[in-house]
């Protein structure tokens, strides 16, 4: 959904940034403009995963250089509440259990502290309970999910709804949903894309970090950035993806010895 | 996250203020001389003082128990005072007449006293020291017939009954502590609940330690007869001195047939400083007694305040069909030790018990879970589950499990589990992501890890549980 009244978001420029000294993000520059759905490819240790991370500051990484600005804001000064309070969701890749923490009593406290940000009313846990069961019909859930620990014993697939409809509920500027496929049959994952969909619209933007096309048949992202070794080494539209399902990723690392080879599709990747 | 937290470490202990009021402090020392004057000053029946003075004699030829997992430089028993009473002019009669000084220390502690009373439908007997101060809803439990008064109180009204089951089920030589407190308790709470009654409130005392160098030595008695049932709730905190003060109570339960006595405690002994300076150590005798037929006693402790602590709330599960239950949270921060635990003995046939023990471990505190089941020979059928869970916080900490089991029944079923943790930064990282605190994230952890104890909390203490807790481990993670 590219629009031209559409703003900047997300400002990503040189990007370094390590763990244990050893550096994982090589350069990554980046920018997310509201409306827009971004889908980041690549293999596995090509740095995805920890972009997300370091976009929602994960503590065991240290950026080195560079800057992110969200919303012409100094992001990286943020801890990572502030950053959750700003409004940037990540959507976890493997979502983290809190036994003995009812889902519901999680939730809400996610809700409440954000409304509450935003300077919007809390809810009690009647009406957050009215309120949490209507979004949960969007993902197919079944609301003894509500009662259950946090994650606790969910399937992979429960895990990941669980991810989404905290989305749903906190309503973000700007989500990164971490192979938010992974894990899900194809049942389950279009389930996923629906819910997705839903939430998404002109005044918030997505980064889709995904390994596999098959979750971009259902979200359809207006960019795709292909990294390598820390660094986005290419940028196309749809298509890319179609390309990298048929072709690998191989092919790319040939061309790349050719920085002029770089697509530019995007125009401000 | 971490100046946050270091921010929030460095709040002071909030009961750590010392009430100004005039007490009558007896000299330091311990004698048969001392004993007699306690026994003097609250006009004793002989046989009571020959119940203290034996303990005594018990208590010297007896020496410390050194098996805990615990240090601490030695006690010299003779440079304690053991006895510390507010001067008060006359016998108090109502709440009106309490010293306004001591109200207002109860009202900065919380106490749901008085007029407050009312509202949370909460009797309180008050220990300030070592004397009971006022005992609020006397009259109302006494139109059911229920007795629940300071100790002192019973033993001139109630003689028959102290004098049948003081020392019944902790005799005054059990131990070292217990035989100490047999010679020189000075108050406590009595609460006798008669046949078939079922106690229409929640019976509630509150200790408070005020004056420097003074020890508390409390004696609580439960009774619950044929059909009866109470649940009795226990509260406890101390000013902030940099010297060791030294508590050891003793509280004996005991339940006929048929009866149910759920007895819960929130310690919140001053704990010491951060450097490990002061604070309170704890060595406490705790154990109940299932005598009847289908009886049950349960404990439930938040232990999170004292230097020390010494503590084994136990069951002796003697009646066919008794139950014995111990849910404990025990938290331990900075230099503070702890070695608690419980005792479920088995004697009667088809009894069970369970024990869930969480122990939640920070900065360089030590946190140890001792535990006995034994099953006799005569407890056919018998029955234990135990969890002991310990959590990590920090790398500087321990957390240590010693589970005893003796089995001598092959008809018996016992089950232990244990599990050790360390609390995540994956789970901090995942709350902080959602825009929750670093505060209530540790918070909302730590209740999740103790939710099995807390739920067996009373509403309200539960709460002040919960919030005790999150104060006493924010600052510590980060």
């Amino acid at each position: 959904m590219i629009d031209s009244n559409s703003i900047t978001m997300l400002s990503i420029k040189n990007l370094h940034a390590s763990i244990n000294g050893t550096g994982i993000l090589n350069g990554i520059d980046l920018t997310v403009k509201s409306g827009e759905i971004h889908a980041i490819m690549g293999l596995n240790g090509s740095g995805k995963s920890t972009l997300a991370k370091v976009l929602a500051g994960h503590s065991a990484y240290e950026v080195t250089q560079g800057t992110i600005e969200f919303e012409g804001k100094n992001l990286l000064e943020l801890a990572p509440e502030e950053r959750a309070r700003a409004g940037l969701f990540l959507g976890f890749q493997y979502p983290v259990e809190i036994p003995g923490v009812a889902n519901t009593q999680f939730l809400r406290l996610a809700y409440n502290t954000i409304q509450s940000q935003r300077g919007k009313e809390e809810l009690d846990p009647l009406e957050f309970d009215d309120f949490v069961r209507e979004k949960m019909k969007l993902l197919d859930m079944n609301p003894d999910f509500l009662d259950r620990s946090v994650n606790e014993g969910f399937s992979g697939g429960e895990k990941k709804r669980n991810e989404i409809l905290q989305m749903a509920l906190l309503e973000p500027k700007l989500s990164i949903l971490d192979e938010t496929d992974s894990g899900l049959d194809i049942d389950a994952l279009k389930i996923v894309a629906k819910g997705v969909n839903q939430i998404i619209n002109k005044d918030n933007a997505t980064i889709l970090v995904t390994h596999y096309q098959r979750l971009l048949d259902y979200i359809v992202p207006d960019f795709v950035h292909v990294m390598q070794a820390g660094r986005i080494v290419m940028t196309g539209g749809k298509e890319l993806a179609m390309e990298l399902e048929t072709r690998g990723y191989d092919w790319i690392g040939s061309d790349q010895r050719n920085a002029k080879n770089r697509l530019t599709a995007g125009a401000h990747a | 996250m971490s100046a946050v937290l270091q921010s929030l470490v460095n709040q002071p202990y909030k009961h750590g203020f010392v009430t100004d009021i005039e007490s009558d402090v007896a000299p330091k020392g311990l004698n048969e001389d001392i004993i007699r004057l306690i026994s003097a000053k609250k006009n004793e029946p002989e046989w009571l003082l020959t119940f203290r003075l034996d303990a005594y004699r018990k208590w010297q030829s007896m020496t410390e128990p050194t098996w805990q997992n615990v240090h601490h430089p030695k006690i010299d028993y003779q440079d304690i005072s053991y006895y510390s009473a507010p001067k008060s002019k006359k016998k108090l009669t109502s709440m009106d007449e309490v010293d306004p000084e001591l109200l207002r220390t109860f009202e900065k502690l919380g106490v749901p006293l008085h007029e407050r009373a009312a509202l949370a439908g909460v009797a309180v007997d008050v220990i300030f020291d070592s004397v009971s101060v006022a005992t609020t809803y006397k009259q109302k439990l006494a139109d059911v017939g229920i007795i629940f008064c300071s100790i002192s109180e019973a033993v001139h009204n109630h003689p028959e009954l102290v004098k049948k089951y003081l020392g019944s089920v902790v005799p005054v030589g059990d131990n070292f502590y217990a035989a100490l407190n047999s010679a020189v308790f000075t108050d406590g709470s009595f609460c006798f609940i008669p046949k078939g009654v079922k106690c229409p409130m929640d019976l509630s005392t509150y200790f408070r330690i005020n004056t420097e160098g003074s020890g508390q030595f409390e004696r609580t008695l439960v009774i619950a007869e044929e059909g009866a049932s109470v649940c009795y709730l226990e509260g406890c905190t101390a000013p902030q001195f940099d010297t060791n003060q030294l508590h050891a109570a003793v509280v004996e339960l005991i339940a006929l047939d048929n009866a149910d006595i759920k007895y819960s405690t929130v310690q919140n002994w001053y704990a010491g400083d951060e450097n490990g300076v002061g604070g309170i150590y704890n060595f406490v005798t705790k154990r109940g007694l299932a005598k009847g037929v289908n009886s049950r006693i349960s404990w439930t402790q938040v232990e999170t305040g004292a230097a020390i602590t010494w503590k084994y709330p136990s069951c002796i599960l003697r009646g066919d069909n008794s139950v014995g239950e111990f849910y404990s949270v025990a938290v331990t921060n900075n230099f503070q030790q702890a070695d608690t635990g419980t005792k479920m003995i088995h004697l009667g046939k088809n009894t069970r018990s369970t024990i869930i023990s969480k122990g939640i471990s920070a900065g360089h505190s030590n946190s140890s879970y001792r535990g006995l089941v034994r099953i006799t020979p005569t407890a056919e059928g018998a029955r234990n589950y135990s969890q002991c869970d310990s959590m990590l916080i920090g790398d500087q900490c321990g957390a240590h499990t010693f589970p005893y089991i003796q089995v001598q029944n092959n008809t018996a079923k016992v089950e232990h589990e244990a599990s050790t943790s360390k609390i995540g930064e994956d789970q901090l990282f995942y709350l902080s992501q959602r825009g929750i605190g670093a505060e209530e994230a540790v918070s909302m952890i730590i209740n999740g890890f103790c939710k099995e104890v807390f739920q067996q909390l009373p509403m309200e203490f539960a709460v002040e549980a919960t919030k005790l807790l999150s104060f006493k481990l924010e600052g510590s993670v980060g």
